[in-house]
This record gives C-alpha cells, structure tokens and sequence, in this order.
C-alpha cells in the first residue's frame, strides 16, 4: 500500500486508467496513511468516508475518465467546497458549509478526482509558518534532530501531506510565497501561476490582487498536469484572464538549450546561510550543464518589495475580512446591540495575526494615511513590475532561491512579526508583478532539511518555468527524505 | 509616524475589533514595528508614477442583463449563525 | 405666467437668512438584474429570496458588472448633458452595517463614469440651471426592519447589490420648491431616458439632502449637515425646511453646526443625528481589486447617444416653437413622460393648443381633486381628442364640452355618445335661431327700445335670453352675429 502513496501523480493516474490499480486500492493507500498521521495535523476537516464511497462507485461503473481520473486529493481549506466545511484555518469560519464549489476544485472533481479532505493552513493564509491556525500548528515531516519542525505557510497543511505522502497532490494558494515557501521547506514542488490564469472564484480571499490558487506536487510534470486541470477563464471572476488554455504537460520539455537564465544581484540578502548560497550556485552550474545562458541581472526595486506587500495585502484584507461579522454565517458572539456584537465576534473570532494586519490595513487606507502608505505602495508596485518587464526583454526566466532559509522550528519566530515577513522576501516581488514561478526542491542543507530554487517566467509563460524545472529536476535528483517518523 | 494607543482605539473601531489595554499594547509595539519597517519606501522617488493597483491588462468583462437563480433563501440563511424563517438576525440597531 | 422674484429667505432674530441646498440624489437603475450578480431587482418579493451568493458576500464570491447598467448610466449622464468619462472605476466604500454584507459597497470615488452636467428648472421667477457634479454607479445595501422584535433587528437582502446612480447635484438649489422642481425634474428625464422608473413610494428615488445656511448677502457657506436617505419630495421639503429653522436658531444663539448625518422622523417631523453613523466618516475607499478599470469605446458611447429619444427640455422647445404653446403649457406638458405620451397623443388628433388647455386646466384639475396619476385618467387620450374635435368643428360650444366632460369623466365615455344621447349637440342653424330671437324681440320691445337709446349693456340680456330658449345649445357666435342684425 505504502508503495501506491509514493506515487507521482502522473503514475497513479496512468496505474489507475491502465486498471493496474483499483480506485479503492488508490484511496485506502492514502486513508491508511491519513489515518496515522494525525500527529502531522495536516488536515482541518477529512471526508475519507465518502472519497472511498467515490472510488467504490467509480470503480463499479469502470468510470476511469478524465485526466485526475481517481486521483485522492486534499485541498488547501480556503477553497470552498459544497457541502464540506470551509474554515480558512479560522474559528471565525468555524462550522461553514458552503453550498457551492470553487472554479478550481470543481475542475478538480470533473476530472475525476476525490476530496480527500481540508487542509490545514495559516488563518486567512496569513503567514509563513502554519503557526496562526487556529486548529494548531501543522508539523513538517522533516525533523531536526528531535525538533518539530514548521511545514512553511500558509500552504502547509498541504506541503506537509503531500511530503508525507497523504495526498497524491494538491491545490494552494500563493499571496506572497504561500505555495512556493512552504514546498520549499518540505521538499516538494509548488507552483503559483501567472495572476489570472486560475480563477479566484470560490477561494477565500485574502488579498485579491495577489491571490492565486496553483498546484503542490510531488514533481514537476505532476505540477503541469494539475495546471492543465485548474487553468482556464472563468467568467464568474472579472480578473480571470481570457487566454488560451496551456496544455502544459504535454509540451513538458527538458530540452533547455539557449534558454536564457537571469540571476539577479539583488537576491544576495545579508545573512543568507551559506547553504543558501551553495545551492543557489549549485543550480547555476546545473543550469549550465543543461545548455542554458546564464546573464547577471538587474531587479533594483527587490529590497522595496516586502515593504510595498506589507501594505499592499493587508488593505485589501481588511476590507476583505469585514464580511465575516457574525451575520451570515460562521462564529459569532453575544453582544449588547450590533456593534458590540461585531466587536466581540471580530475580537474572538480572529487571532492575532489576523487582527494585526486588519489593523495595519484599516490604517493605511484610513483618512489622512493613504497618499502617504497606500498610494505610494501601489506606485512601488508599478517600479517593480517595471523591473521585471524590463530584464524579461533580455532573459526567459530567473532562477533565484525560494526563501533564505531551511525550515525552521515551531515557535522560532512568533515573537518578532517582522522575521517571520522576511521569510518571503524572494517570493513576494513575483506576487506584486503578477508572474508565474515554481518552487521545486535544490538540495538538502547541513541538517539534512530541504531547500528550495525558485524559477520565475513572464506573464503567462508557465511552459517556459516548467521546462527549466523539468530539466533542474533532473539534474538535481532530489530523493526525498521523509522517514515517517510519526507513523 | 507612530501610533499611539488613541490611534490604536480609532483603529479597532474602524475595524470593530473589541479592544483591551492587553491588545492595545501589543498592537502599539507590532504596528510601530511594521510601519517602520513599510517606511522603508519613503527611501523612493515616486514622484509621477502611475499606481498599479492591478496587473492584469485586459477589458473589464460585461456580463448580460440576465437573471439566474443562483440561490434560495434557504440556502442564503442556512450557514448563519442566529436567523428566523426569513430574515437574518441582529442585535438591535439603533439609528 | 407673470415673472414673480426669488423670495424664499427665512427671517431670523439678526436678520434674513438664505439656504443653500444639495442633493445626493440615489436613483435605482431599471434592469433585470443587478449590478455585480444576477439575482432579479423585482420589487416586493419575499425576503432574502432574490439574494445571491454574491449579494449574501458569502466567502470567495465575486462581482461581475451587469453591462446593461453601465449603458443606463452612459444614458442617463447623457440626458444631464454631462461628459462620460471614458475610463472609470470602481472603489470600495468601507463600513459595517447589519445590512451591508460585504462590509462594504462598491461605489465609485475617484473616477465617475460621468462628470459635470446640468439640470435646467422652469421656476416662477424663470429658468434655473443647477449643476450636475458627477454620476456614479454603486450597490445598494440591504434593509434592516427594527419593529419586528423588541431585541433584534431583522435583516433582508434582496436589494442588496441593486445596481443605483448616485447623482451628486452641486449646491445650487435655495428653496424647498426648487428640490421638488429638481427632483420632479431628474425623475422626469430618468424616465424619458427608461434608466430608472422613479418610484420613490418604493424607494427606487431618494435623496441625501445637504443644508447649510448663511445670511443674505454672505458669500461663504456655512457649515453643512446630511440628511440621510429621505424618499419623498415632501419629504425633503419639510425636512429642510425644519433643518434650516434648527441651524438658524443654533447659530443666532451663538453656536456652531455641527457637521453631521442626521435623519428625518417623519413622525414628529424633526430631523435628529444618527447615532449609528458617528464614526463612518472615515471610509477608506481604494480600487476593488476584483474589478478592472471600466473602459469605454468613444464608438459605443456615441451610438447610445444617436439612440436617445426626445428629451424633456427638447420637446419642450419643440412645443413652443412648432406649437406656439406657453412656457409653462409646454413645462407642464413635459414634466413627466407619461403626461407628455398622452399628450401627444390627444393633440397628433386634434389640435396642440386646445390640447394643452384642455389637459391643464380641466384634465388635471380633475386628477388632483381626485388624487390620481395620468396613468389612472378617467378619461382616454382617444375621447378627449374626440371632444376636442368636437368643439374645433362646432358641433358643440366650450361651455357644453364642458358639461360633457363631467360625464365623460364617470367611466371615459365617447362624448358623441353622450352628445346624441343628452342632445347637446349645438344648434348652428341660423334659420331656426332667427325664429327664436325674433320671438325674444317681439316680447321685449321696451327693452329694444332702451337698448337702441343707447344701453348698450342690455345686448347681453338678449344673448342671455337666446341660451336660454336654445337650453345653451345655440351657437354663440350666431347668436350674436343675428341679433347685432336684429338690433340695428
């Protein structure tokens, strides 16, 4: 059984449509595992019951369609799903259930796929670590000696459960880094696509212009597959963008002589471990090796980028979160007239770092702060965005390291809000620009944890991200380490 | 700038977050700590710089003056947390 | 009309003071569906049965415009000859409100899909432009009911995400009677134009009322209070009317306005402050990242321009000069597109000028007595014409046709009917008259005699005397014209 769970996606699907496999084989695999793993608190909500009822039925009728056919997978817990509570990790959502589905996990379903169950994730998916849950930490299946470890955030419900083989793969979401961290610190691949090329409709927003829903895989050609699945122009949100569908998978090329690779001098950070350092210089060579160009490149604006995010996300996120004042649905608390109730449902509701950037928010938007906070930010956002369409003229994509650091432990850094922010300080700038760009795992550092590099692509150019990490994957040849500690 | 606690209050109000001295506090060191780090972009000439407020170049969609049942009331009503037959329920507002 | 001068000034302790009016006036956009989503806009259905998962601001919902909304307010800034701005966009507004489920309502702030036009008003004392600053399309919010239930308030959403214009007129306006001809005449042009049907009894017309007042003669103005979402005309009036009395009192005392949201008590008529908009000033409105910035063709823009129909200011030109009606024939005329349908169509039959008169003075004397919209006119466009005709071409005189107007009105019957059926119908033949005041000659031959020395007043007493005999049918002007003859 173990074995079916370390399959890639791709395989599991191939097994399962050649009959190799039985769908109920398929799913107990990852039951059985779930099952066990509850120390992993990967999951908020599990509906295993009805994905075996799905594979039972699908495997009575021969229903072996579609490209995820029989496919287990959990899903991040912003994505709305029908029927199946939907909490954002908050207890200010607790108990919802929605009565639709997402665009994105209803593509999911219609390709064949069963919902395993919710993932667990930062509240609001604010933050780097999973640490703000309020269904507690979820723990990275890679250990530090006896330390438990943070899975990265917000998607770590999902970086945990597909390192720890609980799911064949799953869908995140990416605001600053939340799919891209996170499958760096458990060794997985994560890839946030272009702003609009999945919709946001049915997602829990947290900052709209910055969403994006994409895939957390065990590899690279599982990332494609799931992209194929989960793209496309939605009609029911407006800055979902009418391209052409990619066919991502089969165009999937390792072929990436001439391409020319950006390395931006600006992503040299003070205090980078050295680690960082040797695996971004590994990746460079490797990338050599496969016939690529390598340029140095420019990205002036990168330090500006953090600072405009921290602006940028949480206005949008308190005027985002004001929906959830008790009336409608989710938790709410007694309160002597109508703003006293709002009041207290707010207070109680949502945890601190939910609280911190509604405050921080309401107060660059609020009267007499916004030329001074929000405008500006937003004029920063244009100067970054200008950077990258400015060296896209010269290089196809840039290859920098996913985040300055390996996991770290649980508690490490909740004290200092600022810290915790700078985990993101090489995957935010591709949020504020909009760009497509993956994660996929680079090495192992000195205590034998993960570490990420990061490729990012222009606009809607996802082909080309996942190609120079078709190819970096193979000449990395990561094997992952998960030991099942746990079990 | 800084924030002092009366701004922390107006704050909190603003987003009918219940305050307390505790929370006041806290947010008095976390939100200095973050303005300050933000003000970092003050370091910038931005002078005639279009804000980007959305990266995404295309035409705003328009949809067709058409109506679709995409709920009932039952279904509007039943995720929440205090309602009667009809109607969802408040704590008395006084205008 | 005589030219009467502007005189609506309110006399304090220290002196006259004036009012300075502006209205926000909130008008209900007519279309199937509303603004962001596609639940109907019908009026009075149940509660929260036309509510969408969109309009309930369930978690990951977003808003998609409705296109048609768009073109009516592309129309309707076009019927205020206002500029359209080509490039617009929506802001969100930020605050809480039991019926706001979002937690805010997207409006737009810095850039209104129209810009300034003008509204132009026929006052007693002449024409009166009032300036149009801007037109903007937003959500409506919900509605919360407060006498339900002693603890609770109940909330409903159909209409939340009702697609409004809100039309911020500039502060021209200096009477109660200028707000009503301001309202009557927006609503007149919206409905023309089809963009919103102006039924303020079901709330599809309100208005945020601005007053400030300053002593005749200042220049600056005063400070200003809101008064929050009044829906009738009277309404406004009379809330102005109590406003401006209470700043007065206020700043004669010594005191200072406070700027401020207030509400008007149609009960005890006051207006009083609004407890639950103290601290919603402050509305941190930014760009909706959901939407896009609203981008339209100079092309299409001028195509709903070619397609707009005869406004109310056009046709009412047109009257006056195709016409020769009045000024205030013609501003009657076109104060509603109703009145002015019906009009057309008696006139297109008869003849404009006794059109008008008939319509004006007995028609709608008939329908305020009773209380009643053109819509309900007792009588049809068709039969008035018919009567109308029936004047024009002397089957009856104007005083008959107004008896038969009486009848007609009970349940809109053909006068001709009426005319045969009472024998009304005027007696033209000059033979038959003769006979009839050579008869009234012979029975008053003093009278002839006196009128021959010169009374000249008893020609009167003969014309009397021939209506008599003929029960008020014989023609007027025979009667005269023989007995002038007879008389020699």
């Amino acid at each position: 059984m173990t074995t079916i769970a370390k399959y890639t996606l791709v395989e599991l699907v191939n097994k399962i449509k050649s009959k190799e496999i039985s769908a109920v084989d398929a799913t107990n695999a990852y039951v059985e595992r779930i099952q066990k793993s509850k120390k992993l608190n990967a999951f908020v909500t599990e509906t295993l019951e009805s994905a075996l009822e799905q594979a039972k039925k699908a495997d009575e009728i021969n229903q072996k369609d579609g490209a995820l056919s029989c496919a287990p997978i959990a899903v991040k817990d912003l994505f709305c799903t029908k029927n199946v509570q939907t909490t954002a990790s908050s207890k200010i959502l607790k108990n919802f259930i929605p009565t639709y589905e997402s665009t994105v996990t209803s593509k999911l379903w219609d390709q064949g796929a069963f919902l395993l169950g919710k993932l667990n994730c930062d509240e609001f998916a604010m933050g780097s670590s999973n640490e703000t849950s309020a269904y507690g930490n979820v723990i990275n299946p890679y250990k530090n000696n006896n330390d438990d470890l943070v899975p990265g955030g917000s998607s770590g419900g999902c970086s945990s459960a597909v390192a720890a083989d609980l799911t064949s793969a799953t869908v995140g979401t990416d605001t600053g880094g939340s799919i891209r961290q996170p499958a760096a610190f458990t060794g997985i691949v994560g890839l946030k696509p272009t702003y609009g090329r999945c919709s946001r409709w049915g997602i829990v927003a947290f900052a709209s212009s910055l969403d994006q829903a994409g895939p957390m895989t065990k590899d690279v050609a599982d990332s494609a597959l799931m992209l194929d699945v989960i793209s496309g122009h939605d009609e029911k949100d407006s800055t979902s963008a009418n391209v052409k569908k990619g066919e991502f998978l089969k165009n999937l090329n390792k072929d990436i002589k001439g391409l020319k690779v950006g390395i931006p001098k600006e992503y040299i950070v003070d205090n980078m471990p050295k680690a960082i350092q040797s695996l971004w210089d590994k990746g460079i060579e490797l990338m050599k090796d496969s016939g690529a160009i390598i340029k140095n490149i420019s990205l002036p604006h990168t330090k500006y980028a953090l600072p405009t995010y921290y602006i940028v996300a949480p206005a949008e996120a308190s005027s985002n979160l004001a929906r959830y004042d008790g009336v409608k649905y989710g938790f709410r608390a007694p309160g002597k007239d109508l703003i006293e109730m709002y009041e207290n449902t707010r207070a109680q509701g949502f945890g601190n770092e939910v609280k911190r950037r509604i405050m921080i928010g309401t107060y660059v938007l609020s009267s007499g702060y916004y030329d001074a906070y929000y405008l500006k930010a937003q004029q920063v956002r244009r100067l970054i965005k200008n950077d990258f369409d400015s060296v896209f003229n010269e290089v196809d994509t840039i290859l920098t390291p996913t985040a300055p650091s390996s996991a770290f432990k649980i508690g490490d850094k909740t004290e200092d809000p600022i810290s915790m922010y700078l985990n993101d300080v090489f995957t935010v700038p591709v949020n504020l620009a909009g760009l497509p760009a993956i994660s996929l795992p680079g090495g192992l550092d000195e205590t034998g944890l993960p570490l990420g590099l990061q490729l990012i692509g222009k606009s809607f150019d996802e082909q080309t991200v996942l190609n120079a990490a078709y190819a970096l994957e193979e000449k990395i040849g990561f094997q992952s380490q998960v030991k099942d500690w746990w079990m | 700038m800084s924030i002092n606690k009366e701004t922390v209050k107006k704050i909190s109000k603003l987003s009918r977050i219940a305050s307390n001295e505790q929370f006041e506090d806290s947010m008095i060191k976390d939100l200095n700590s973050i303005l300050t780090f933000v003000e970092q972009l003050n370091e910038l000439n931005i002078k005639n710089i279009e804000p980007l407020s959305s990266v995404v170049e295309q035409k705003l969609f328009q949809r067709e003056d058409v109506v679709k049942i995409m709920n009932e009331k039952e279904d509007v009503l039943k995720n929440s947390p205090h309602k009667n037959e009809n109607y969802f329920v408040v704590p008395k507002v006084i205008e | 009309m005589t030219e009467k001068e502007f005189d609506y000034y309110l006399e304090g302790q220290t002196g006259k003071w004036e009012v300075i009016i502006g209205l926000e006036v909130h008008a209900q956009v007519t279309s199937n569906a509303k603004l962001f989503s596609s639940s109907s806009t019908k009026f009075g259905s149940d509660p929260n049965s036309q509510v969408s998962l969109v309009d309930a601001a369930m978690p990951g919902m977003l808003p998609v415009i409705n296109k048609y909304c768009v073109e009516q307010a592309i129309k309707t800034g076009l019927g205020l000859k206002a500029k359209i701005n080509n490039f617009s966009k929506f802001d969100r507004k930020n605050y809480f409100y039991a019926d706001l489920p979002q937690g805010y309502q997207i409006s737009q702030f810095k850039f209104p899909i129209v810009g300034e036009g003008k509204v132009i008003l026929d006052m007693p004392y002449g024409t009166k432009e009032v300036g149009i600053e801007r037109l903007h399309l937003e959500q409506d919010a919900g509605k919360s009911l407060h006498d339900q239930d002693p603890q609770n308030s109940f909330v409903d959403l159909n209409r939340s995400g009702v697609a409004l214009m809100e039309i911020v007129g500039k502060p021209d306006l200096r009477s109660p009677e200028e707000v009503g001809q301001y309202v009557k005449k927006l609503r007149s042009i919206m409905r023309y134009l089809n963009t919103c049907d102006g039924n303020m009894d079901e709330g599809s017309l309100r208005a945020d009322v601005n007053v400030s007042v300053r002593k005749v003669g200042s220049t600056e103005l005063g400070t200003r209070c809101e008064i929050k979402n009044v829906n009738s005309i009277k309404f406004m009036q009379q809330a102005i009317e109590y406003e401006a009395k209470r700043q007065i009192e206020i700043i004669e005392q010594g005191g200072a306005i406070n700027q401020e949201t207030r509400l008007f008590d149609t009960k005890k008529m006051e207006t009083r402050s609004m407890r639950s908009k103290e601290d919603a000033h402050d509305y941190r409105y930014f760009p909706d990242p959901d939407l896009l910035p609203l981008e339209l063709d100079q092309d299409y823009v001028d195509t709903i321009k070619k397609s707009l129909p005869e406004l109310p200011d056009e046709k009412k030109s047109r009257l006056m000069n195709d016409f020769g009606l009045s000024s205030y024939d013609a501003s009657i005329i076109i104060s509603d597109q109703e009145i002015s349908t019906y009009y057309e169509e008696v006139a297109k039959n008869s003849d404009y000028k006794l059109a008008a008169n008939w319509m004006i003075v007995e028609l709608f004397g008939i329908l305020n007595k009773e209380n009643k919209e053109i819509k309900d006119s007792p009588v049809s466009a068709k039969n008035l014409s018919k009567l109308i005709n029936l004047i024009k071409d002397n089957t009856i005189s104007g005083k008959i046709a107004k008896t038969v107007f009486e009848d007609m009105i009970k349940g809109d019957q053909d006068p001709e009917v009426i005319i045969n059926k009472k024998g009304l119908k005027q007696q033209s033949d000059p033979k038959e008259l003769e006979k009839i005041i050579d008869k009234i000659v012979q029975s008053n031959l003093d009278k002839v005699e006196q009128y021959k020395s010169g009374k000249d007043k008893l020609f009167g007493f003969f014309v009397g005397q021939a209506m008599k005999e003929t029960q008020g049918k014989g023609n007027p002007k025979l009667i005269n014209d023989i007995l002038k003859e007879k008389l020699k």
